[in-house]
């Protein structure tokens, strides 16, 4: 029985902007276990991001939770202050980002950016932390670790500086890795070769990774559980057979919809999902996704929908559910 | 993992069930309309209440300086005798008799100065000096820097390599140095010029003294607006319209003026508007130090300058044009400012 | 680096050469020479002067013998101030105005830096805005405006501080005061500028996730990326203070090089006005080629050609 890692309840977080309240996740909670790989999958302004920088307490400052808890690796997330959470990050949480280009400092050089995170949160010296950044540069595939840590971030390719960021984020033997559209900014065969690298080192740490990304294809490829979020709220989560096999939310089956199969005839026209994102802003009362669902109800639009639980790991948050349960008789538990 | 409880927490019925239908949800969706890249700047603009008081001070002293003189019952070189070194409101003994016997005297409303004349006057003066060389030298400075720019940027390769080498250098020579020389060694041959050969008469009128700060600032100031018009270009030349005019069969001159600079159009109104007050004070820096316009003509620089020596007993003459200079530049900084968080949203904090 | 060096230094030396030619120039284009200025002397005693300082000569010997003698270190000896050489006249007057000048350019970054970084790090707060209120008024006001009012205000209403001269600390206070009053309030501005654009750029939220503390945040990855742009600023910082003290020199009565340069032009010195010029312009150049390097060791990013 595997320990549990994270335990989100019913978070609610909002931006407080100069335009006014952002309503950025209303209502997510999430469990994760030791040895996890759990992929969040959405559009831009889901939400998806949001959560997992929660998660660190790595929010703008405009940003504030108010209401919900976190709890990650036996500490109260929401109740720690600042100075409590800088022990936790990068130590036994880290994040890598999207856009390897400009997540390192230009002015230092690698090594220097490595030994630091090393030397923050362990005893080592700085030549312990030196043959430790050797150590990890191989391990994140490398070469010629010693010369490539005298050097500055622009003299590294796009992929070679994602290494670096994975290798910062694992110097400290984190828990749990957060992965945050890590390949979007790279090469298609790189991408490869990154994920590859990431379950690599997940088997050979043990640690548990979330993976964000809007690509259905990575969800597939290494997840085991996936949470499709749209408008701050998680409208689906599933294994990932539950979701690609049996979509129960009409947002989850347009994204799989809208992926373009090998096997599709040569004139098939892509199938878009129509209509814009919310205002988050000034969300509306009832599901988020109404305008832009084909099957949109009366209630939908009235009410936001209750979480319908199609199997042991598989729910979802749509009222056709509670339709078919309720015309149905007791058809799911 | 059970996630979900069974029971509803809303009462629902059959009916909330049917579909929705299509105006149901289109009051979902609010759209936003919208605007051209003009009416949004000056909106944000309108918005931005520091930018609308500076263009509020600006078109005062506007008025201030170019209109008010025509109303205004003193001439800037006017010497009144025996109103000499008159107090702000003090009036001489001559001019009280006068009022004395009827007539109607128009107060000094700042004093006079030491040879009797009305210091509210040259004020305006001064000040309409300053904005004319500010205004002029900028607009210079626009046109000259924004065609050896935009051709430098536009043709690229070797021309833009040994036009830009040229800028390079201009930019290596200290400014302030050369336009004090220029100053100093123009006057005569000018003078000479507007004396001696028919058709040069002009410069006499305008002042010898303001010829050439305008001289020099075409010769040299333009530098920094022809690196600016230029990155810009550079920027835009690359963008997709561009190749479309092209293919359009658009001439280079054409697409230039009409897409290129047209687009940049937001950038050369801040720069410029910048440069404005930035002429100004090299102008009444010029002034003070004794190389600017030729007196009898106030300029707010020399107003200061001459005030120096009544320090103790006329600290008025000295804050007048003070003041004055400090308003013309703060407001229009804060109005370049202003224009600048409108028309170019990147550069906004 | 030393192949860009070396080139720098060439350009530099031809910019020099082309100043030092345009100054010649110059002067004489201004007629009548620079004994016609007084009271007329006559015609032998005016001939007599020219030959003594050589001005009698065709100009382009007078322009071959000056760069001649130029490159020995020699600049001649003043032509209004009896018996002195420029070098001596520029080096005394250089001794001064460099002292006022120095500590007005520390005072600058000193005050500048931190206030523009703390203005950033609290934006939108009362703080900020007050730092930039301040700011925005300190740029527009030119330096002599600043002089004469603190003039006005403390030698003369209040009677604290003395009006001309430099003997004492208190006669340093308003010339550097007025001296350093811009560029500490143009500095501020630039570094809250920049500060805002570090502070959202994409390797400060790594280092946040990393867990270091907001002190290393700033000092560490922050500070030295937004310093930049001072950095860049340091060379016209250096043109405005020296220009900025002809102003100052004047009003408060500093013997310093500015005042001389000045003055020199008004008596048509010639040789000074060339000494003076060439100086100035040298020393310029040699401060913004010194700012290049530092800006290179600072950010390896730069590619310089």
């Amino acid at each position: 029985m595997n320990k549990i890692l994270l335990n989100i309840q019913n978070e609610r977080l909002s931006f407080f902007t100069p335009a006014g309240e952002v309503k950025a996740l209303n209502d997510i909670s999430i469990q994760m276990n030791e040895g996890d790989v759990l992929g969040i999958v959405g559009e831009s302004g889901s939400g998806k991001s949001v959560t997992a920088y929660s998660i660190m307490g790595l929010t703008d400052r405009a940003g504030r939770l108010i209401g919900g808890t976190i709890e990650f690796n036996g500490h109260k997330i929401n109740e720690m202050s600042e100075k409590e959470l800088q022990k936790i990050r990068g130590n036994e949480v880290s994040i890598i980002f999207q856009d390897p280009m400009t997540s390192l400092n230009p002015v230092y050089t690698i090594g220097n950016q490595i030994r630091e995170v090393i030397m923050l949160h362990t005893n080592k010296d700085k030549k312990q932390a030196q043959e430790r950044a050797i150590e990890l540069l191989t391990l994140v595939g490398i070469n010629e670790p010693e010369k490539r840590l005298k050097q500055y971030p622009h003299e590294l390719s796009g992929g070679m500086r994602q290494r670096v960021m994975i290798a910062i984020a694992l110097a400290c033997e984190p828990k749990l890795l957060i992965a945050d559209e890590p390949t979007t900014a790279l090469d298609v065969t790189i991408q490869a070769q990154i994920l590859e690298l990431m379950m690599e080192l997940k088997n050979k740490i043990g640690m548990s990774i979330i993976m964000i990304t809007h690509d259905l294809g990575i969800v597939a490829s290494i997840c085991q559980k996936i949470a499709v979020m749209y408008a701050g709220k998680i409208v689906e989560y599933g294994t990932v057979d539950d979701i690609f096999y049996n979509p129960k939310h009409e947002y989850t089956k347009g994204l799989l919809n809208s992926i373009p199969k090998l096997t599709d005839k040569e004139h098939k026209r892509l199938v878009p999902i129509e209509g814009t994102p919310v205002d988050l802003l000034n969300p509306p009362k009832g599901c988020p996704f109404a305008p832009r669902c084909n099957s949109c109800m009366k209630v939908c639009i009235k009410h936001m929908p209750e979480y319908t639980q199609i199997s042991d790991d598989h729910y979802s948050a749509c009222w056709l559910l509670q339709k078919e349960k309720m015309l149905g008789g007791e058809k799911y538990e | 993992m059970k996630h979900v409880n069974n029971k509803l927490s809303l009462q629902l019925d059959v009916s909330d069930f049917l579909p929705a239908d299509k105006e149901e949800k289109q009051s979902l969706v609010i759209m936003r309309e919208s605007v051209s890249f003009w009416r949004d700047g000056v909106r944000r603009f309108k918005k931005n209440k520091i930018a609308m008081a500076s263009l509020t001070v600006v078109i005062l002293v506007l008025i201030f300086a170019f209109i008010m003189p025509a109303f205004y019952p003193y001439s800037y070189e006017q010497q009144i005798r025996g109103s000499e070194n008159l107090a702000p409101m003090q009036y001489s003994k001559q001019e009280l008799e006068l009022i004395e016997s009827g007539v109607k005297v128009f107060p000094h409303i700042l004093g006079t100065d030491s040879l009797g004349r009305d210091t509210m006057i040259r004020l305006m003066y001064g000040s309409r000096i300053s904005l004319l060389v500010g205004l002029v030298a900028s607009v210079l400075v626009l046109i000259i820097g924004s065609v050896y720019g935009s051709i430098a940027g536009y043709f690229g390769g070797k021309v833009d390599m040994i036009m830009m080498r040229i800028v390079d250098i201009i930019y290596t020579v200290p400014d302030i140095l050369i336009i004090i020389l220029l100053m100093v060694t123009l006057k005569y041959p000018l003078e000479d010029l507007a004396n001696n050969v028919p058709g040069f008469g002009w410069i006499n009128r305008i002042g010898v003294g303001l010829i050439c700060i305008f001289i020099v600032f075409s010769l040299l100031y333009w530098v920094g607006m022809a690196r600016i018009v230029r990155s810009q270009i550079l920027t835009l030349k690359e963008q997709e319209f561009v190749t479309a005019a092209k293919a359009l069969g658009a001439s280079n001159g054409r697409i230039i003026r009409k897409h290129l600079l047209i687009n940049s159009m937001g950038a050369l109104i801040v720069t410029t508007t910048l440069q404005i007050p930035s002429a100004i004070f090299t102008e009444s820096f010029l002034s003070f130090i004794g190389i600017g316009v030729a007196a009898p003509m106030p300029s707010l620089g020399s107003m200061a300058s001459d005030a120096i020596g009544g320090i103790q007993s006329y600290p008025y003459r000295l804050m007048a044009p003070a003041i004055m200079i400090s308003l013309i530049i703060l407001s229009f900084n804060l109005l370049g400012d202003g224009l600048r968080d409108a028309f170019d949203p990147k550069l906004k904090d | 680096m030393p192949a860009y060096i070396t080139k720098r230094l060439l350009m530099s030396i031809f910019t020099l050469w082309l100043v030092a030619t345009l100054t010649f120039a110059l002067m004489f284009m201004v007629p009548g020479g620079p004994f016609l200025a007084e009271k007329a002397p006559s015609e032998a005693t005016l001939k007599a002067l020219n030959q003594k300082y050589g001005l009698d000569q065709p100009k382009i010997v007078q322009y071959k013998n000056y760069m001649i003698k130029l490159l020995q270190g020699d600049m001649g000896v003043s032509l209004k101030q009896r018996g002195r050489t420029v070098s001596s006249i520029i080096f005394t007057g250089f001794e001064v105005s460099a002292r006022v000048g120095g500590i007005a350019i520390l005072l600058a970054l000193v005050i500048g830096i931190p206030l523009g970084s703390i203005a950033a790090l609290n934006r939108g707060k009362w703080i900020d805005n007050v730092i930039v209120v301040f700011s925005t008024a300190g740029i527009a006001v030119p330096s002599f405006v600043v002089s004469t009012v603190m003039m006005l205000i403390f030698s003369v209403k209040l009677d604290l501080l003395p009006t001309y001269g430099l003997t004492s600390w208190k006669h340093y206070i308003m010339p550097v005061i007025a001296l350093s009053l811009y560029p500490a309030s143009y500095i501020s501005r630039l570094m809250r500028t920049s500060m805002l654009e570090v502070l959202g750029q994409d390797y400060m939220r790594t280092a946040r996730a990393k867990g270091l503390s907001q002190f290393k945040m700033l000092f560490k990855h922050a500070l030295r990326n937004a310093i930049l742009p001072v950095v860049t600023y340091l060379g016209p910082l250096l043109a405005y203070t020296l220009t900025g003290s002809f102003v100052v020199e004047k009003i408060f009565t500093i013997p310093g090089l500015g005042s001389e340069f000045i003055s020199s032009i008004v008596n048509r010195d010639y040789t000074m006005i060339m000494g003076t010029t060439i100086f100035l312009a040298a020393l310029i150049i040699i401060m913004n080629l010194l700012v290049d390097i530092a800006y290179k060791i600072i950010d390896p990013r730069i590619q310089l050609k």
